[in-house]
């Protein structure tokens, strides 16, 4: 008679092993395997949001260990809620969020689009493409402040060259209404390729058999695009805008590097706004209920998200 | 578990507690020292040798650039981190490591080994020792003077047909500003003029958004114009002080001189891109602490008869301040080795030590250094350093000094660099801010 491999299994355990498990049921070995992950992810995740959550009802602060805590009940999220410079934080978040994504998934379908042909270097200029999505942020924030310099800078001096202007006439990070956009393009040139990695996927997920029967129905490119690519990509599409909306709600190093938030408050994302909130004016309490409202926020939006795409998918 | 099981554990316990032992004894006879990342930190790595010599211990450092040291040090202090033995921490710190025990009080240690504060520059003792301000409760020994002044570029003042376009459009001489008003005109004489085929500009000036740059800056203009912390008879009553009239036309100078006289994308310049514009010769005036003269006079660019140095020049009614800067070393509360760090610092406060610590590049704050008749031609920049050291003022140096510096940023970058609102929109707010939170700190 065949033995099964769970039959082999059991017979190759060392005897002294085998002791010490008989007796253990499937559920409670179970355990014993998803335990450990479990018991990791409630000290580093589980017990520290629910941390936050108490100290978010108190006016603690991590730099006072003497001082009484007090139980403020729901004034941190009222203060923060009616605070208008956060608002203006927000709304300084927003406009880089939508403008990122928009480029992004623009540029980033484009790229994938023409990547997709076949073409002789295909691969090299994929390979280029890619690079700025591995370097590290911190040193891009820091390389594209000497790009933006007015006197030496490579970007002032192109759009010098394209437009004619005095390149030292114009600062887009000292510029009020240059500062938001300098940020943005930053975040695009860095994070396009990533979205160009995710709908070249999509893009080649789809099978060539579908374009014959389209060209045999004699449908136009125009159609086939509409109609087969541009569905078949879309959860793809998707994905990549979740994750780089998830990424650039929570954007700190990139922007820190560059602009520090200025000039003024004009790039102080919510991020930024939320690390001077708890570590450098050390307003813990305060710092934890706007922490909550952050997460609330993009928990609530990405959850909402998570079933358009899956309804998208099911398409 | 066998008798075998036992035996191999008993080893690896024995040679694990050998392994702890043998580190514990090599790590008794180091001491951290943690400071800023600057050129006076090299040469205290160099000074310490002495002390290493003379003690048997030895000194570990750790040095954190300018922008991330206050986020980083004070993460080491209000967790109680043990990485710091000794700290020469910002002199706006002292309220609240001194409020929180964060620094061990030095009275008792000072009694004893007779270090008196009377030895030092009154100025520095107050700004980096005591707590409360102006009460003999000593945190710290006064370890750098530091002060905001300028340099300027004396080979571009001394040029005969520069001095003449200048006397021939303001009617006086190219000479070192007495005003702030005078400042600003050299700065404009300056401000994308042509020198040696190359566009140079009128000042550089502290304009730094994340720490603590444009405060910095400002304050030393708005002193001068006659701008108060607070009610003189009623402490912590702001309103009518921080946004006087005199304290709003000096916000408005300081815009102004931002405006029209600095380099092309000077929006976030603090100590380290003020000093690469002065020696990449970029400017004619410069606003620094005073650690960068002794950096500037050694320059192969600038330095020597190319640069001289003056205080802060006066505001419209003839009174003159500057911003204190420097930092007092302290004994970190959380250290295990406060005998030695102590010793460390009896040793840092010889007047021998002191003199070797002004030679090496570094502002000792003792008496007997600074008044010695040689010391004010020791170097080019040393009796503008002591002019500049009378005339100081500091920023808050309360617990809630962080909350106080943050808003004070927000502030003043909002309306210098991106134009937003007016000075008195800005000191408004300001004032209004610093009393939230003094309200919140339960002083009222």
């Amino acid at each position: 008679m065949l033995k099964s491999s769970v039959d082999r299994v059991a017979e190759a355990t060392p005897r002294a092993i085998a002791n010490r498990m008989h007796g253990l049921s499937d559920r409670a070995l179970a355990w014993l395997f998803v335990g450990p992950s479990i018991v990791l992810l409630l000290a580093v995740n589980i017990f520290p949001l629910i941390w936050t959550i108490r100290l978010s009802f108190t006016n603690f602060r991590v730099n006072r260990p003497n001082a009484e805590v007090e139980f403020v009940g729901l004034k941190n999220y009222l203060n923060i809620l009616s605070d208008r410079d956060i608002w203006l934080t927000m709304q300084a978040t927003a406009h880089f969020l939508i403008w990122t994504i928009v480029l992004q998934v623009l540029i980033g379908f484009t790229l994938a689009y023409l990547i997709n042909k076949k073409f002789r270097g295909n691969d090299l200029w994929t390979t280029i493409i890619v690079l700025p999505m591995m370097l590290s942020p911190a040193v891009v924030g820091n390389f594209w402040t000497f790009l933006y310099q007015p006197q030496i800078g490579l970007f002032n001096y192109a759009v010098g060259f394209l437009t004619g202007a005095d390149p030292s006439s114009f600062s887009m990070i000292g510029d009020v209404s240059l500062a938001p956009w300098a940020i943005v393009i930053v975040d695009t040139w860095m994070w396009t390729p990533f979205v160009m990695l995710i709908c070249l996927a999509g893009l080649r997920s789809i099978p060539g058999s579908i374009y014959e029967a389209a060209e045999c129905d004699r449908a136009s490119k125009w159609r086939q695009f509409w109609t087969i690519t541009i569905p078949l990509v879309l959860p793809f599409l998707m994905l990549a805008v979740l994750f780089r909306g998830i990424e650039n709600f929570k954007m700190f190093d990139l922007v820190v590097q560059l602009t520090g938030g200025g000039p003024g408050s004009i790039t102080e994302l919510t991020s930024i706004n939320l690390k001077r909130e708890a570590f450098e004016k050390w307003r813990t309490g305060y710092a934890s209920a706007y922490a909550v409202i952050l997460f609330v926020t993009v928990f609530g939006l990405a959850s909402i998200y998570v079933k358009a795409l899956n309804k998208v998918k099911q398409r | 578990m066998t008798f075998r099981h036992i035996r191999s554990l008993a080893a690896f316990g024995a040679l694990l507690a050998a392994g702890v032992a043998t580190t514990g004894q090599a790590n008794a006879k180091d001491l951290t020292l943690c400071w800023a990342a600057w050129d006076p930190a090299n040469a205290l790595v160099e000074l310490s040798k002495d002390f290493e010599a003379k003690s048997g211990v030895t000194m570990k450092f750790e040095f954190v650039p300018w922008p991330n040291f206050a986020d980083r040090m004070l993460n080491e202090l209000n967790s109680g981190g043990k990485l710091c033995d000794l700290m020469i921490g910002d002199s706006q710190w002292i309220g609240g490591a001194a409020e929180n025990g964060q620094y061990v009080k030095l009275n008792d240690f000072f009694d004893k080994e007779g270090i008196k504060m009377s030895d030092f520059i009154p100025a520095t003792v107050v700004g980096y020792a005591e707590w409360p301000k102006n009460s003999p409760n000593y945190w710290a020994l006064p370890a750098f003077g530091d002060v905001v002044g300028w340099s300027y570029r004396k080979d571009w003042f001394a040029r005969p047909e520069l001095q003449a376009e200048f006397k021939e459009k303001y009617g006086r001489e190219l000479a070192v500003p007495k005003t702030f008003g005078e400042l600003k005109d050299i700065a404009q004489f300056f401000q994308k003029r042509e020198i040696d085929g190359k566009t140079v500009y009128g000042a550089a000036i502290y304009t730094e958004r994340g720490s603590e740059g444009i405060t910095m800056g400002v304050m030393d203009v708005l002193y001068s114009f006659g701008f108060k912390y607070e009610n003189p008879d009623k402490p912590y009553d702001l309103e009518g002080y921080v946004n006087s009239a005199e304290a709003v036309k000096g916000l408005e100078f300081y815009k102004e001189l931002y405006d029209c006289c600095t380099p092309p994308g000077h929006s976030d310049a603090y100590m380290s891109e003020d000093i690469d514009a002065y020696k990449s010769g970029q400017v004619a005036l410069h606003m620094n602490f005073a650690f960068t003269w002794p950096g500037i006079h050694a320059d192969a660019n600038v330095g020597g008869e190319k640069s001289g140095y003056f205080p802060n020049p006066a505001g419209p009614d003839g009174a003159a301040y500057a911003q204190l800067g420097g930092q007092g070393i302290s004994v970190v509360s959380s250290s295990e080795k406060q005998e030695d760090a102590l010793a460390y610092i009896k040793w840092f406060a010889q007047p021998e030590i002191q003199q070797k610590w002004w030679e090496m590049g570094g502002y000792s704050a003792l008496l007997k250094v600074v008044e010695d008749p040689k010391f004010a031609t020791s170097q080019p920049y040393a009796q503008t350093f002591l002019d500049s050291m009378a005339i100081v003022q500091d920023f808050w140096a309360e617990p809630a000094y962080a909350s106080l510096l943050q808003a004070a940023q927000k502030r003043f970058h909002d309306y210098v660099v991106a134009g937003q609102g007016s000075a008195k929109d800005a000191l408004d707010g300001l004032a209004k801010d610093w009393t939230q939170v003094f309200d919140d700190e339960g002083k009222y």
